[in-house]
């Protein structure tokens, strides 16, 4: 019933019945409900809770802990079609696979206590503290500090484009419990927390909203002296950067599959209005300057489909698709951007017209150039891991 | 009470519909096919009134080629308990007339004995608007069509009609045949865990020789063609302006 990811040449999309439902979903949010909030900067509130009690955002979530139990691969279809359907999963696509952390390396305390109430969507989890203003990639070279006293853990530090921070119950953060001077692995000495942001708000946690170029709802965050209960650590101390690698790969998996997503909405756009719009005496898709870069982007974004579709499927048998993950993410990302260019070219000055939402979904997906990692760094990863090349950082 | 909704798979509506070169009809091949937006309000409408306690089953029934027991689990998805797929033609291009499905969902009837059958009011394929008349003139129960409202009140429902005059509402002796128009309800998607049931739900197979029914055509096509381009309209600035243009156009 599962094996959709592994299907063999020519098969279509998986899932489709899943694909048909969420698509009956995003009707019900259409253009004008986004143009709303990106004019006014608000959450997609509405759009999210609909989807938490249809229960798309426990696709991940094992059946025993009240979710569907899906493979990766149903949650990729998943939002692969609201990016399709023009809405956008970045308000909430991080509570599909944050819990994952928990899931992994939780302990089944951990996991009864928090899963079953994530699933029902009684609590959201869509926040993960890792990025500091001094490291991106480098995580490692984080400052945040957390520190044993008693039956707690004492934090201090900063995070930054901590998305979601706001619209969020719970945090999966990444800070240092052993100084850096004092391990033998770099990667040694970091741990992973659960904090429960209600709890800690006023209470050492303040949340700063970070305006950006669209609608993202992303933060910085300040910790001073707050307080997390040593039951709240995940796994074992000093091995958090371990678990966090772990879920990366389920992270660009999914987010390459908004970006096919996206790529297909682009292309239909751009498709459709090449065959209407008319200059000249005769529709622009005539002409081959308009309909070879559609036809690229198209090409493009379908052996991006093939790379996430194979990433997926060696996710789901728990192969090391570290290589498939990020070059999914890759091509998937730029097919999604020459597919945002190529329809920016084909609508001319209407493109930037809000009305037509080419210009919001251009500006959101060209975040995934560089989040949750830069296409350099992809680059970076495939010649030392893949190719054996020296590493260049 | 048991409630019985014939689905069909059809063309999906935002497909756009090409002529097959011959002429013999529309070409579904590799085209998206959804469940009859007219069936989808009649399984909503089923499933709000085992929601509200007035029916206890619903049932599914479709009468088509074998995909179309994707259809039926879309149904299950949304809240039918069981379905029946009547397999009656190989090939998708074979319609089966409406009189034939007639007589297999009578024939269905006859062995669930269901105390209401909701039925969209036409398929937006062929546009027939045939299937829920024959069907209750071969059950000799009541029937009540086009309805935008529905009341079941004991023996018998009250429904509100969409007429060309504007809306009639009848009383109907139970049991009867119902089909629904657009108005009716806003029909639901189907949740996910509701998706992974379906896949549990009963699916019988059946063929239309099991129920005796010839499905051979009566009707002959001898054309199919597109419907005449419209030229593209207009903006105007103004009333002035548009009875300048209705003038123009010799229309006023």
């Amino acid at each position: 019933m599962h094996d959709a990811a592994q299907a063999g040449p020519g098969a279509g999309p998986a899932f489709p019945e899943i694909r048909e439902e969420v698509a009956k979903l995003c009707a019900r949010y259409p253009s004008a409900y986004w143009q709303k909030l990106d004019r006014e900067g608000r959450y997609p509130s509405e759009f999210v809770d609909e989807l938490t009690q249809a229960g798309y955002l426990a696709a991940l979530i094992p059946e025993e802990y009240g979710g569907a139990g899906l493979p990766l691969s149903g949650a990729a279809a998943i939002l692969e079609e609201i990016q399709r359907a023009g809405c956008n999963g970045a308000a909430c696509h991080a509570q599909m696979y944050v819990m994952g952390t928990i899931l992994r390396h939780g302990s089944e305390a951990q996991k009864r206590q928090y899963l079953p109430r994530i699933a029902s969507g009684e609590l959201r989890l869509q926040a993960f503290g890792v990025t500091e203003p001094g490291s991106g990639t480098d995580t490692t070279s984080l400052r945040t500090e957390a520190r044993r006293s008693g039956d707690r853990y004492i934090v201090n530090g900063q995070k930054i484009w901590t998305s979601r921070a706001e619209h969020s119950d719970l945090m999966i953060l990444l800070a240092r419990t052993t100084p850096r001077a004092e391990v033998k692995k770099r990667t040694d000495g970091l741990s992973l927390f659960i904090v429960d942001m209600q709890a800690a708000k006023n209470r050492g946690l303040t949340i700063r909203p970070i305006r950006t170029m669209m609608n993202h709802s992303t933060t910085e965050i300040f910790f001073e002296d707050m307080e997390v209960p040593a039951g709240n650590l995940i796994g074992e101390e000093g091995k958090g950067f371990r678990y966090v690698l772990s879920g990366m790969n389920a992270e660009r998996i999914l987010i390459a599959a908004e970006c096919v997503g996206d790529a297909k909405w682009f292309t239909e756009r751009s498709a459709s209005y090449a065959g209407e719009r008319e200059v000249f005496g005769r529709p622009i898709g005539q002409n081959q300057g308009i309909q070879f870069p559609v036809a690229r982007a198209y090409a493009d974004m379908r052996a991006a489909e093939l790379m996430v579709r194979e990433a997926a499927a060696l996710y789901e048998t728990g192969a090391d698709c570290g290589a498939e993950a990020n070059m999914a993410k890759l091509l998937a990302a730029d097919a999604s951007w020459a597919a945002a260019e190529a329809c920016v070219q084909t609508h001319g000055g209407f493109a930037f017209a809000e009305e037509y939402d080419i210009e919001r979904k251009f500006r959101e997906t060209r975040l995934y150039q560089v989040a949750p990692i830069s296409t350099n760094l992809i680059l970076s990863y495939i010649a030392e891991h893949v190719l054996g090349m020296p590493r260049s950082y | 009470m048991k409630v019985l909704v014939p689905v069909k798979r059809v063309i999906d509506y935002n497909v756009k519909v090409r002529v097959k070169a011959d002429g013999s009809g529309v070409d579904l091949a590799n085209v998206k096919m959804s469940m009859n937006p007219f069936d989808e309000i009649a399984v909503e409408e089923a499933i709000r009134l085992k929601e509200k306690g007035a029916a206890e089953e619903v049932v599914a029934v479709s009468i088509g080629v074998k995909q179309a027991q994707e259809t039926l689990r879309t149904a299950l998805a949304m809240g039918a308990d069981r379905a029946i797929l009547v397999v009656a033609a190989d090939d998708v291009h074979q319609d089966i007339e409406p009189l034939a499905v007639a007589k297999i969902l009578k024939a269905v009837i006859d062995e669930e004995q269901p105390g209401l059958v909701i039925a969209g009011k036409q398929a937006i394929d062929n546009d027939m608007n045939a299937t829920g008349q024959m069907l209750s003139a071969l059950l000799g129960w009541s029937q009540a069509t086009f309805a935008s409202e529905l009341d079941i009140d004991g023996d018998h429902a009250k429904v509100t009609r969409e007429v060309d005059g504007g809306l009639q509402t009848i009383k109907v002796k139970m049991p009867c045949v119902v089909t629904v128009d657009l108005r009716l309800n806003e029909p639901r998607y189907a949740s996910l865990p509701n998706i992974m049931k379906a896949k549990k739900k009963p699916l019988d197979e059946k063929t239309a020789e099991d129920y005796g029914v010839d499905v051979s055509p009566r009707l002959e096509v001898v054309k199919t063609a597109e419907p005449a381009e419209r030229a593209a309209g207009i903006k105007v600035a103004d009333v002035d302006e548009l009875i300048a243009k209705l003038k123009e156009a010799g229309a006023i």
